[in-house]
């Protein structure tokens, strides 16, 4: 990291001691076992919450931490060090909760900042994941209320939350490239008549992080239950969806470091043919490459959230971080591994277990794929083509 | 009663330490650098202090170079109410000497009007350990070194000290110079809401000379050099070939 205000640098302090003490040492164990124990998860709730690091990224006058998009960066990037199956305990819950009426803050918002709910942001669908038009999931207008119907999967989050964030369609609009769903978000208690949600199947990234599907089965929901306003969903998303791909680029940048500080010191101390292998240019060159990429990726992310924090900040700004920075990862990952040669995919070694938790990082919060087709979409668009 | 303490900054804990080429000293360009630990540790006891209502204030200071203004906000956001950080050389590789230091310590304090001084036993960078020594002396101040336990009541501090082969437990008259050891507690980290309020806590920059301390240099640095390193080890077949290697290196 180059920023160097003094007030950074004690975050950046403070974040780091924080995962010495209170997340390292349960790494191992925690992919080993495939599940975080619940008194690891609320040791480390509770250790934030002193440190002030839990819901740090939301505005002071709703009890965050007031952490501005700069601030942030730091945090999310020392994250990205570590599984997401223990930071995503230090609660950061989602800004989409900003956009609460006064009644729902007190249900929703606060109670996720204190720590006594935790959210799930349910967006895709098993027939809808780059294609989020597709969505099956609806919300019929009965009387005043709304039934909603369908299901979500791939729902990631720490543990059982107390309430989702669903998206749904409410409709349909006329628009000039013809029919489009209006898209609106409920929240949606768990544990509500219809609302039925399960445990998903196991990842090999991030072992312990959980993933849930949802399904709705004639969810009756009060009208007061739908965020922001019927047919917004997609900009209140998007508004934020932004931001989460950022924090991935950030993420992603911790976690290469983390993996070529690994990398550089086998190489200063691994011996062949009498000598060091990183002096050697075929391992030398690939410590090179991963510096560079390294530093252009974080440089990258730090340019995605100056044009945040000026309002400039594009879809296409935050698909080129995604894009970048979680390949930039993939190959630091992958050479690492060469370099450890076999010692890279023991069990014993962490180097394994950073791999494989890597290669989640080119396909959640929307696939190189997808983000690729954000950038070229925002040339093409004002071509006509 | 206020609360002064002194920190350093010093090459951080975890960075291995590199001599520089003519051997004058470690390398000190662009290596991380932190608070010595010891004083944190000083700094985390005055806080314990303040917290149990024993004392006021708690102002931390600082000697060196422009850029020790870092370990002074990071003594703020642990709690630290004012710092001061006195400017008393541009090039971080001038070790201010102890006699130097302890002279403006106690122009400060004739200034501050501390009644209490907790200062780290030495730095980890020289490994000094004469600061709280001679800073009692210039004072005339009881003096209590090697804390590992640390009571304050009325105007008696009881000081449990770490001596070879035990402890020995000592009651000193406040006015005292007080330095740490490293069982005395451990060191909060500076938490979000505090980072936040420490923005708006104030840092005073002064010189020696508003001080009227004079910065001389008594001692010489000769030769700094790495440790010599291990030689490699001997694989032995089996026990009697090792009763025999420590019979000949030994002797029977």
């Amino acid at each position: 990291m180059y920023d160097t205000s003094s007030d950074s640098k004690i975050l950046l302090d403070t974040v780091q001691k924080f995962m010495a003490d209170e997340i390292y040492p349960h790494e191992d164990r925690v992919d080993k076992l495939g599940y975080v124990p619940d008194e690891i998860g609320k040791q480390i709730e509770e250790k934030s919450k002193e440190v002030g690091l839990f819901a740090a990224n939301l505005p002071e006058k709703y009890g965050g931490g007031g952490l501005d998009y700069s601030s942030m960066m730091i945090v999310e990037r020392e994250y990205g060090k570590t599984s997401h199956a223990l930071h995503s305990w230090i609660a950061r819950p989602t800004e989409i909760l900003l956009a609460c009426n006064e009644k729902q803050m007190e249900e929703y918002l606060y109670p996720c900042v204190k720590g006594d709910k935790r959210e799930l942001f349910a967006l895709t669908e098993p027939d809808a994941g780059s294609d989020i038009m597709s969505m099956k999931s609806n919300a019929k207008k009965e009387g005043d209320d709304w039934i909603l119907n369908g299901s979500k999967h791939f729902i990631s989050g720490p543990c059982m939350p107390d309430f989702a964030i669903v998206f749904a369609a409410t409709g349909e609009d006329e628009t000039p490239r013809g029919k489009r769903k209006r898209i609106t978000a409920f929240l949606v208690d768990v544990g509500i008549p219809g609302f039925d949600i399960q445990e998903g199947t196991k990842c090999i990234s991030y072992r312990g992080y959980k993933n849930y599907q949802l399904s709705f089965n004639d969810v009756r929901l009060s009208a007061d239950k739908i965020l922001g306003t019927e047919g917004n969903g997609l900009s209140l998303s998007g508004k934020w969806l932004g931001m989460g791909r950022i924090w991935v680029g950030a993420t992603c940048c911790g976690k290469a470091e983390r993996i070529l500080d690994l990398a550089l010191d086998w190489a200063a101390q691994r011996k062949q043919f009498g000598k060091p292998i990183g002096t050697f240019q075929a391992t030398g060159f690939k410590l090179a490459d991963m510096k560079m990429n390294l530093r252009a990726a974080d440089l990258l992310v730090k340019d995605a959230v100056d044009r945040a924090l000026t309002g400039q900040m594009m879809d296409e700004d935050a698909a080129i971080v995604k894009i970048f920075c979680s390949e930039m990862l993939n190959k630091v990952a992958d050479d690492t591994v060469q370099i450890f040669g076999g010692m890279g995919l023991m069990e014993e070694m962490p180097i394994e277990r950073l791999w494989r938790d890597s290669r989640l990082e080119r396909i959640w919060d929307g696939t190189s794929e997808i983000q690729r087709h954000i950038v070229t979409r925002s040339m093409l668009r004002p071509l006509g083509a | 009663m206020k609360i002064l303490v002194p920190v350093k900054r010093v090459l951080d804990y975890n960075v291995k330490a590199r001599v520089k080429a003519d051997g004058s000293g470690i390398d000190l360009a662009n290596v991380k650098m932190s608070m010595n630990p010891f004083d944190e540790i000083a700094l985390e006891e005055a806080i314990r202090i303040k917290e149990k209502g024993n004392a006021e204030e708690i102002i931390a200071v600082s000697i060196g170079v422009q850029q020790n203004q870092e370990t002074l906000r990071t003594a703020l956001a642990m709690g630290a109410d004012r710092a001061i950080l006195v400017v008393a050389t541009d090039d971080v590789h001038n070790d201010i000497e102890p006699l130097t230091v302890a002279n403006i310590l106690a122009a400060i304090t004739l200034k501050e009007g501390p009644s209490l001084i907790l200062c780290g036993k030495q730095a980890i960078d020289n490994d000094f350990n004469a600061t709280a020594q001679m800073l009692s002396a210039k004072l005339k101040w009881s003096q209590a070194t090697f804390a590992s336990e640390i009571d304050v009541k009325d105007d008696i501090i009881r000081v449990t000290r770490e001596v070879d082969g035990g402890l020995q437990t000592i009651d000193a008259k406040i006015p005292a110079v007080v330095s740490v050891d490293l069982r005395l507690n451990e060191p909060r980290y500076a938490s979000l809401p505090n980072i936040m309020k420490a923005k708006r806590k104030p840092l005073e920059e002064i010189n020696p000379a508003d001080l009227g301390v004079e910065i001389t240099q008594r001692l010489k640095v000769i030769e700094t050099k790495e440790p010599d390193s291990r030689e490699a080890g001997l694989i032995l077949e089996n026990i009697d070939q090792l009763v025999e290697k420590i019979q000949e290196n030994v002797g029977g």
